[in-house]
């Protein structure tokens, strides 16, 4: 006996909607099957895992001078595994928490970049004419500028502090995600299924947030991989400069910045500030080409 | 193109909230001070006039006096741009001169040993910023080794070798890792010429590897190249501010990063006009070349 009809004609539309469905899935999947993306993502969730935790893993205050055997430039020990600064602190503390206020800045501003580049790109890409133009110029003229000295010139109004260093990321990562998601509106604003929900009477934001957002977001977190790169190194460049964190509070650039003058003394005060802002970036950016690989698996391959 | 650039260094300094006068006149000042102070700034007038009085005077080569302390600042930038200048060409030459033969090698022949080597060294740059890899050779080149001196500059025209061993660790350090990046876009574009046809033609007649590359690929290559190239200027620029830091030279790095510290504005945005118009003549030169590089460029 053959199967009833509809059996025969649902299976196949069954198996692709799972197919489809699984996009996410199979994009994770593909992840964890690449080394790098391995590296990426345990040495992330550990790096994210010691800033969360910063206040109960580290035994010291990132800031007091004086505690029972304080001293100044001990050598790295079990008690004090970074060692101490010149005002006695314990730097393991003060790494964790640089680590913190770097994630935190970092995570904050390309969020609030993203949402307002990617918003401002679907919108000038869906919108075309006078206002595409326009939208465009100003980012262009945006994108010329190297972001330290963007950053730079807008913390010379808002002045030095935390708040402005990812006030001045955010603004530096909106032309990026701008340009990039307006050629993404474009590649889909003219594909059937947006036709045939405006047909159904659906309005723009509708489709721009509803539907097309949806089909444009791969290469988008490619970007946003890319600028939380850019958004630690930024950061960490910015308060090497002093410009950042006002002392006491740690940060991995400012630390970095007082290790200088005491290379001398204390090779470990550069050395693991140094190597934990390298594992940081490095896990960064093997995450971009990972996703990147992921959500486009021929990316990689072509050449 | 650059006057556009000079409407954003400057809009973008006067539409960010914060009041250059607040900041001058000191925290506990009275209102009426701080009116007088905006009057002298000019600040008082409206935004497109202050734009063309501040343009006006930068054509005539005057740049206004810092609000610090009252020097002049083309004054100040004449002081400290030698040094940031020299410090960024040198180390612009040796990305371009480490960057460009590491990529081609590698392009040219994937998966050989210099396709390692190449994929080993952006392994250990990517993770490491400028400013860190500046840390690491000043500690060991300067302090533990002694071979370089660890910080301030001397001017060329006075002691050349010196001055040039003042720069060697700045300029590697910068340099390299931009190197880099002109490495993987070098290999990428090579290596995507190198699948065409007409060098399967040229090696085909006979030409030893060598020739094919240079004459053949390598010429094809470089529209990307270039551009990358020119692109990476602003990094230059953006770095060798940074990397004074590091190395305690005296140069626009400093002079900026003090104007940030107190909002002495005017610095700044004269700094940011000179560094931009370098970057914006940088590439312009890369635009010109284009035509130089490829003829059919010309033609449209």
């Amino acid at each position: 006996m053959s199967k009833p009809v509809y059996e025969r004609i649902s299976a196949p539309t069954w198996r692709g909607r799972r197919s489809q469905e699984s996009m996410l899935f199979a994009s994770i999947d593909r992840m964890l099957r690449n080394p790098q993306g391995v590296i990426a993502i345990s040495g992330l969730l550990a790096l994210v895992g010691l800033a969360i935790g910063a206040g109960v893993i580290a035994q010291y205050s990132p800031t007091s001078q004086s505690y029972p055997g304080a001293a100044r430039f001990l050598a790295p020990s079990l008690d004090h595994p970074f060692g101490t600064d010149e005002l006695r602190r314990d730097l393991f503390s003060r790494t964790l928490f640089g680590l913190r206020s770097s994630l935190m800045i970092s995570i904050s501003a390309v969020s609030f970049g993203a949402t307002i580049g990617i918003s401002a790109g679907f919108v000038a890409g869906y919108a075309g004419s006078w206002t595409e133009r326009i939208m465009m110029r100003v980012v262009d003229s945006l994108l010329a500028f190297p972001g330290l000295l963007a950053a730079m010139a807008i913390l010379t109004i808002l002045g030095p502090g935390t708040r402005n260093v990812g006030i001045a990321i955010a603004f530096f990562n909106i032309p990026a995600f701008c340009r990039l998601s307006r050629a993404q509106m474009l590649s889909e604003k003219n594909k059937d299924y947006v036709f045939a929900s405006h047909a159904l009477g659906a309005g723009p934001i509708r489709i721009i947030f509803g539907h097309i957002a949806r089909n444009a977001l791969p290469p988008l977190l490619t970007q946003v991989s890319l600028a939380m790169n850019g958004a630690v190194l930024l950061s960490a460049s910015l308060s090497f400069l002093g410009l950042g964190d006002r002392p006491p509070t740690p940060s991995l650039g400012g630390l970095l910045n007082s290790s200088k003058s005491n290379l001398r003394d204390a090779w470990w005060y550069a050395a693991f500030p140094g190597a934990t802002l390298a594992f940081l970036l490095l896990c960064l950016n093997f995450m971009a080409d990972a996703v990147n690989e992921a959500v486009d698996p021929f990316a990689g391959r072509r050449s | 193109m650059l006057l556009l650039s000079s409407i954003c260094v400057f809009l973008v300094l006067r539409l960010v909230p914060g009041d250059p006068a607040d900041a001058l006149a000191g925290q506990d000042a009275t209102p009426e001070r701080v009116a007088e102070v905006r009057v002298q700034l000019g600040l008082d007038r409206p935004v497109p006039e202050q734009y063309v009085a501040w343009l006006g005077d930068l054509v005539h080569g005057d740049m206004g006096k810092s609000t610090r302390n009252g020097l002049p600042v083309s004054q100040l930038l004449k002081l400290s741009m030698p040094s940031t200048l020299e410090l960024a060409f040198v180390a612009y030459m040796i990305a371009l001169s480490i960057g460009i033969p590491l990529g081609v090698m590698a392009g040219a022949n994937p998966r050989s040993f210099w396709d390692w080597v190449l994929s080993g060294y952006t392994l250990v740059t990517i993770g490491i910023p400028s400013f860190l890899s500046g840390i690491l050779l000043l500690w060991l080149f300067g302090v533990i080794l002694g071979w370089f001196p660890i910080s301030g500059r001397v001017a060329f025209s006075a002691d050349p070798l010196s001055s040039l061993r003042h720069l060697a660790l700045p300029a590697l350090a910068l340099g390299a890792g931009l190197a880099a990046v002109l490495a993987r876009y070098t290999r990428t574009a090579v290596a995507e010429v190198m699948g065409h046809d007409y060098i399967r033609t040229a090696k085909a007649k006979g030409l030893s590897q060598r020739v094919v590359v240079i004459r053949h690929a390598l010429r094809n290559s470089l529209i990307p190249i270039v551009t990358i190239a020119a692109l990476q200027a602003g990094g230059v620029m953006a770095g060798a501010v940074v990397i004074e830091q590091v190395f305690t030279r005296p140069g626009m790095g400093r002079l900026v990063v003090e104007a940030i510290q107190n909002r002495d504005y005017l610095v700044v945005q004269s700094a940011l006009i000179v560094l931009v118009s370098i970057f914006v003549m940088v590439n312009l030169v890369a635009d010109i070349a284009y035509g130089f590089l490829d003829p059919r460029v010309r033609r449209r």
